[in-house]
């Protein structure tokens, strides 16, 4: 085999991708097709901006998803002959069946830079936007009573989150993310407190909406707390018996410090919401009605909240992928060899200025994922401002 | 404005001594502390001789007195040698027949010794911050007026093409972190056989093999344009976009304003409603966000100074968490946590100052 020309190379990429591809159109056709029932998703779709973040975004997911089909080669394996080969390199000796090039050229152990770009998108999409998620539910656990109620509860609670803040977020990771610390067991104290938060949540969630009807109320609540419950233990403490619900030690405290980092940003922002729309009229009619606090917090502020919470949310998916690539790039928390980004470009930069695809190739994948995910969020800031 | 500054400075206070705490019991842990001893006396110690070393040195007593004692607020501990000579936190490179201090913290100044680079933290420190100094100086010089320029040009005719153009730039500068920007500049500018140098070369433009150079380890001597652009428009770039997007923000509120729509319709051209009437208002919500930037830029210090090698703040940082060094770590963290905290105070305060709308009781 010879080796791929630049349009060679575009071309062959080009087919790799085409489960993503095909997934992307018929996203995009099924979403623009119902894009009238589907409320703020739907018009998502009237807004260039945001249908080009989006794009950004559910390409990588997709990416991601089928990430097994499109990779070329296996991203820890070395080929002989292919250290630091050019983009679209063709192997040496092939192996039957195998693919017949380097797509992106070989990183400095020979391995395959397209492969473990793919593979590294899996990596991020992993952890990122599960971490923003536990991020959101314990800074809306934590904000909503502070705003609500106000007092000592929200002075002490405003300190912890700014007493987090102050702290750089690079000292904090090295702190943090290090052998020792594991050793300690102070990622599971961490996890401990932090895995807890979902599980009150939907039960204070629950609870609030369904206590004048006892039977359903003890059916949902009993049911958020088995499953709940059984995945802390499995999550937090490493206890579950049917192994189900694990976590790598390393992987947890990478996990912990990202939400932990994240939590107290979320905080602010839903205790601002919720002092602003707290002065609204249907809350104080909810008041009067004698609805509960917790009633009135999770069930009529929080919905009326949820326009910049969720553009709060893509942008913040986009931050943790960043925090997650800092992680990566000082080789805290990861394994060497694993291919998420940030490692990846730290491999790639020792050489980079002569062989400079190998770090190229994760920072534009990076960046394009980061980009994606803040163009969505402008997209949806523009249409839920304009009801 | 004066309880609101005590009030402000006391919490200041507060958050710096619980944030330093935090750092001194982390990196204090009993594996930290065992890896010092093997590191300081010898690898191949038994769990008992660990502890003896470590109770020699002064590391047995409660976490909280250790923490007064490097603070400077408890008396160092004392002790004496195998051979019988005094010995303590205070005795260590005493010049001769000196006599000990009983306190010994950072509060006097005795910021400790670092064990990787074997000097006093305190010359380490000066040194490193005289470089980021230089580093920080022209990254501000580069990024508040760019920010502030691109804010203004696309908030002051919101939906214009400049508008969308500026606005799609700042939105892809803050997609970019550092280390991505870092690489991609490095690529295009300061690599022998991508992006535009091998080009010029060719063309016997320049005179070495590539236009910038991809490290600042040279800008320690002597700061030049080719060896110091890249890392400083790294940082700046990361900043600017943000920086940007609220100027833009504060830009297009000012000018829907009643008092700019009458100054337009008394007849006032728009560039001076621009200059004289909505820019100062505009800047008062940037000039927070310039402030409260900053541990953000600390970020991208230590990014770029790894990136680039140039051995500054950030750099120190990164060694003395990746070597175990306590001391020296301790320092850093203590540096980082004021920085930070000053930044917030000034602005906080230049808020309620620039802005007479804000009464403070």
């Amino acid at each position: 085999m010879d080796d791929l020309s630049w349009t060679g190379i575009f071309t062959h990429g080009f087919i790799r991708f085409w489960p993503v591809w095909l997934a992307l159109v018929l996203t995009f056709a099924v979403s623009i097709r119902y894009r009238r029932r589907l409320a703020l998703y739907g018009k998502l779709f009237d807004s260039t901006v945001g249908m080009i973040g989006f794009a950004f975004v559910m390409f990588w997911v997709f990416t991601a998803l089928f990430a097994g089909m499109i990779i070329t080669h296996d991203p820890l394996v070395q080929l002989s002959g292919m250290k630091n080969a050019l983009p679209g390199a063709a192997v040496k000796s092939p192996a039957e069946g195998s693919y017949p090039w380097y797509l992106l050229g070989g990183d400095n152990l020979a391995r395959d830079v397209f492969s473990r770009m793919v593979m590294g998108a899996r990596e991020v999409l992993k952890i990122a936007p599960a971490a923003t998620v536990f991020a959101f539910i314990m800074g809306i656990t934590l904000g909503l009573p502070a705003g609500y109620f106000g007092g000592r509860l929200d002075t002490f609670l405003s300190f912890l989150a700014n007493l987090v803040l102050a702290f750089p977020v690079i000292l904090l990771f090295y702190l943090l993310v290090t052998p020792e610390i594991v050793e300690t067991g102070i990622p599971m104290y961490f996890a401990a407190v932090l895995f807890l938060f979902p599980v009150i949540f939907f039960s204070v969630l629950l609870n609030s909406r369904f206590h004048p009807n006892p039977p359903r109320r003890n059916l949902y609540v009993g049911a958020v707390l088995v499953i709940g419950l059984w995945a802390y233990l499995g999550l937090a403490f490493n206890l579950d018996p049917t192994g189900v619900f694990a976590m790598d030690p390393n992987l947890l405290n990478v996990f912990v410090s990202v939400v932990f980092v994240n939590a107290p940003g979320v905080f602010r922002i839903v205790r601002g919401l919720v002092m602003d729309i707290k002065a609204r009229d249907y809350v104080a009619a909810g008041q009067t009605r004698g609805e509960g606090p917790w009633y009135i917090m999770l069930w009529e502020i929080l919905p009326n909240a949820r326009g910049p919470l969720i553009v709060d949310f893509c942008l913040r998916i986009g931050y943790t992928t960043i925090l997650l690539g800092t992680l990566g790039f000082f080789g805290l928390g990861v394994s060497p060899e694993s291919p998420d980004w940030g490692s990846t470009i730290d491999d790639g930069r020792k050489l980079l200025s002569i062989y400079p695809h190998a770090a190229l190739v994760p920072a534009l994948a990076l960046m394009s994922l980061v980009l994606g995910l803040n163009l969505l969020a402008d997209g949806l800031r523009e249409e839920s401002l304009r009801d | 404005m004066f309880f609101f500054l005590l009030r402000r400075i006391g919490v200041m206070i507060l958050t710096a001594l619980a944030l330093t705490f935090v750092v001194f019991y982390l990196t204090n842990l009993p594996p930290n502390l065992e890896k010092l001893a093997k590191s300081e006396a010898s690898a191949r110690m038994t769990d008992d001789q660990v502890d003896s070393w470590l109770a020699s040195n002064g590391f047995a007593s409660p976490v909280v007195q250790r923490y007064g004692e490097w603070l400077g607020v408890v008396p160092g501990w004392t002790g004496t040698t195998s051979d019988g000579r005094p010995t303590g936190r205070c005795y260590n490179r005493l010049p001769k027949d000196a006599e000990a201090p009983r306190y010994c913290g950072i509060l006097q100044g005795d910021w400790g010794w670092s064990t990787v680079f074997k000097q006093p933290v305190t010359e380490i420190l000066a040194r490193s911050l005289g470089h980021t100094g230089w580093l920080m100086l022209w990254v501000m010089i580069v990024m508040v007026p760019t920010a502030l320029l691109i804010g203004v040009l696309s908030g002051m005719r919101e939906g214009t093409i400049t508008d969308r153009v500026l606005s799609t730039f700042s939105i892809a500068t803050t997609a970019t972190p550092e280390y991505v920007s870092g690489v991609i500049l490095i690529a295009i500018f300061a690599s022998a056989t991508a992006g535009i140098s091998p080009w010029l070369a060719e063309h016997g433009w320049i005179s070495g093999k590539t236009l910038f150079q991809g490290t600042a380890t040279s800008a320690m001597d002597k700061i030049t344009f080719w060896n110091f652009a890249l890392p400083v428009m790294t940082i700046a770039l990361y900043g600017i976009g943000y920086i940007a997007r609220m100027t833009r923000a504060s830009m297009t509120e000012v000018m829907t304003q009643q008092y700019i729509r009458t100054a337009r319709l008394k007849g006032v051209s728009f560039r001076d409603v621009v200059l004289k009437h909505a820019l100062r208002n505009a800047l008062i919500a940037p000039f927070t966000v310039i402030m409260l930037q900053f541990p953000w830029l600390l970020n991208g210090v230590v990014i770029v100074e790894t990136l680039f090698n140039y051995k500054g703040f950030g750099w120190t940082l990164v060694q003395a968490a990746g070597n175990n060094d306590i001391q020296l770590l301790l320092a850093c963290s203590v540096v980082a946590v004021f920085v930070v905290l000053v930044t917030q105070l000034i602005s906080d305060v230049g808020y309620v100052f620039l802005n007479p709308r804000i009464r403070l009781g």
